[in-house]
């Protein structure tokens, strides 16, 4: 507890001691009869004068509720009526008009005991929050006259050397120089596997430093840093509110004078035609206590804080409110392929020799390639795994397109594509229909068999999928610039509902553009890619969501929803922290709007006291503040 | 121009809503918001009157909830 609620919290145990004492208090005598303050009553069988009751309750009245009585004129002068503040007044001053001033001060007393709950409540989530995000570092040594100095992270220039020990948390972005450790990126990805890194690789602030000294060269300054840039997007993400959000605000600026007018006319009309004030008057006064309509209000944005939370956590940035709204209704999810649902990487798949062994074969195409920087060659030196030999290749040529032409421990070797073999007669005994590329490897003249390469699709890729599907998905859809054979691979391997090749980039847009026309009214697209390149595609869905972003500026920038590492299955996870934000919130507004309504119509019926009506105007808060903290726990 | 303040003391969520009403009425304000979990502040206005908006900003926020103070 801050000092302000501990202040209020002795404040509260004081007036509950004076109002005990007040109402055990036996009659007081006084000597005769004063105006206002005594009352005539019988003692000991003759008549005598007493103090009134409502001077004693009085005092315990003014302990608790002084500053409500003085917020309310405070407001009323700075023309802000119908707040709480003076609802509350109105309420429990007209308790003590028609004499009932036990109730007067027990409803001041569990107002205040409520909003201090409330308070501690909403200051707890907020800092347990917080603490999800707390990847702030706090400082950065720096060698200054070949002394090791503790500096803030903004001071820190590009090119200087920071050096960071085991256990602290990397400040800046930058290079390692000397050293070696493992990363604990676990605060930024929710991935729980530490990261290697030795001289050479980067670094990115916000991990944790797990074993070896490090020398970081740093490469940017503290406000363009990694953490820099998550901490701020998080910070900012309350702002893009919600449309259930500004439902209830909507709703709060015509419910409260509503209720109060409601109050009014109850109060008024009936006692009017009856005459009976006395039964009337309480009754409306019950209406006023319901009519704060705070446990919405604070209730909504708490559930989507925490959700943004939570997803945070597990290294799932979400931008705004909104985003996680849209993404509780998403129906159609579009993927890249490239580096999305596959590795981005092209890897041997096969190997099928013919007349030769297996291993001589990728030797053959190993050497051959050697000196080429393609992709698909290094894949090929990769498969095979030794170290190529320069010496045993002679004569290498390129043939632009085509492939490559070697001479190869003095025998002439061919690889490369099937335009190479048919340009050097040499006959294809099959025509292969393999997903992927194919390399044809010809030894003097005759074919020697062939090699498939071709990106693999990420090992949690099917699984992601399959969960989606789970999490209420209607339609996967894969886009991609290969070919039609390597994508029809994929997308069956995978089980994807659809898939479209040999698309240019501008191609994707449009394809999207045609899938937004295509999907019900009540559900959202989003598209998945891995921010390289698809920047427009990735704004153009209802949803863009860029994967394995650490450390990618372009991603975090262009996607609404940014998965901080190259597991898909992060996104089923973000799916499911959706819908279960969004059903908190629905419970939250159907449960504080039902009791509510239900204690207004019985106050109106006479059968709600003002007891039930606190109730449902803090204690509704204050359920509904517990139960949107369960989102700081969403898994 | 964006511009993000801290808020100290804002202990209402109905006070912050109607704090953002009241600011986006302010003239010059094109857009404002503000987060009661946060407890920020974000305005963005004519660049040119901005000091003057903000001596507004501040006022209209006292109205609405004397204790909530804005770090300028």
């Amino acid at each position: 507890m801050t000092r302000k609620q501990k202040k209020m919290f002795s404040r509260i145990l004081i007036a509950f001691v004076v109002f005990i004492a007040a109402l055990l208090l036996p009659a007081i005598w006084l000597p005769g009869p004063i105006p206002l303050i005594s009352v005539g009553q019988d003692r000991n069988g003759c008549g005598g004068y007493a103090l009134a009751r409502w001077p004693i309750f009085l005092i315990p009245y003014l302990i608790i509720g002084w500053d409500i009585l003085w917020k309310a004129a405070r407001n009323i002068r700075n023309g802000q009526v119908f707040d709480e503040n003076f609802l509350m007044c109105v309420a429990t001053i007209g308790a003590l008009i028609i004499g009932e001033y036990p109730e007067a001060v027990a409803v001041m007393l569990f107002y205040q005991v409520g909003e201090l709950f409330q308070n501690v409540a909403v200051s707890r989530s907020r800092q347990s929050i917080s603490a999800l995000m707390d990847i702030r570092p706090d400082y950065a040594n720096i060698q200054r006259d070949g002394q090791l100095v503790q500096v803030d992270p903004e001071e820190v220039a590009v090119e200087d050397v920071i050096v960071i020990k085991a256990g602290e948390r990397v400040p800046l972005d930058g290079t390692v120089l000397e050293g070696t450790s493992a990363l604990d990126t676990a605060a930024l990805t929710g991935e729980s596997l530490p990261r290697d890194v030795g001289v050479g690789d980067e670094v990115i602030s916000g991990c944790v430093n797990l074993s070896g000294l490090l020398h970081v060269k740093v490469s940017k300054p503290f406000g363009q840093s990694t953490v820099a840039r998550i901490l701020d997007l998080v910070e900012n993400s309350s702002e893009k509110k919600a449309q259930a959000e500004h439902f209830i605000t909507k709703f709060a600026r015509y419910y409260t004078p509503i209720v109060v007018f409601a109050a009014l006319a109850l109060a008024v009309v009936p006692s009017l035609t009856t005459g009976q004030w006395g039964t009337w008057v309480p009754r409306a006064l019950n209406f006023l206590v319901v009519s704060c309509p705070c446990a919405l209000v604070i209730s909504i944005p708490l559930s989507f804080f925490g959700g943004i939370g939570g997803a945070s956590k597990q290294g799932i940035l979400v931008k705004g409110s909104n985003y996680l709204e849209a993404l509780a209704q998403v129906g159609v999810v579009v993927f890249d392929k490239t580096g999305t649902l596959t590795q981005g990487e092209f890897a041997v798949t096969a190997v099928h020799p013919e007349g030769i062994g297996e291993g001589e074969l990728l030797e053959l195409a190993a050497l051959a390639e050697q000196f080429s920087t393609h992709p698909i060659s290094k894949s090929i030196v990769a498969a095979w795994g030794g170290t190529p030999d320069q010496g045993r290749a002679a004569e290498v040529e390129e043939v632009a397109g085509h492939g490559v032409r070697a001479v190869i421990d003095g025998r002439q070797v061919l690889a490369g594509n099937r335009k190479l073999m048919d340009r050097e007669n040499i006959s294809v005994a099959l025509d292969h229909d393999h997903p992927g590329t194919v390399i044809h490897v010809a030894v003097e003249g005759k074919y020697a068999g062939h090699l498939v390469i071709a990106d693999r699709p990420k090992a949690t890729s099917a699984q992601a999928l399959r969960e989606l599907k789970a999490a209420g998905v209607r339609e996967t859809v894969m886009l991609t610039g290969d070919a039609q054979g390597a994508a029809q691979a994929v997308a069956q391997e995978l089980g994807l509902d659809q898939f479209y090749a040999q698309l240019l980039p501008a191609d994707k847009v449009e394809r999207v553009e045609a899938l937004l026309q295509e999907k019900k009214p009540r559900e959202t697209l989003v598209f998945v890619g891995d921010g390289i390149n698809d920047a427009p595609v990735l704004s153009r869905a209802d949803i863009g969501v860029a994967m394995g972003a650490l450390g990618s500026d372009a991603a975090i920038e262009a996607a609404d929803i940014v998965l901080m590492d190259d597991d898909l299955l992060k996104l089923p996870v973000a799916v499911r922290i959706a819908s279960q934000t969004l059903s908190i919130v629905r419970q939250n507004v159907v449960f504080a709007l039902g009791v509510k309504l239900l204690v207004l119509a019985l106050s109106a019926a006479g059968r709600a006291n003002m007891w039930a009506a606190v109730f449902a105007d803090v204690g509704v808060s204050v359920l509904a503040i517990l139960n949107a903290s369960r989102m700081l726990k969403a898994k | 121009m964006k511009k993000t303040f801290k808020l100290i003391d804002l202990d209402c969520a109905n006070c912050a809503a109607k704090m953002e009403n009241a600011i986006k009425k302010i003239d010059g304000v094109t857009d404002a918001s503000v987060s009661f979990m946060a407890q920020k502040m974000t305005i963005e206005a004519d660049s040119a009157q901005f000091d003057g908006i903000m001596k507004q900003v501040v006022k209209v926020c006292k109205k609405v909830e004397p204790d909530c103070e804005i770090v300028l």
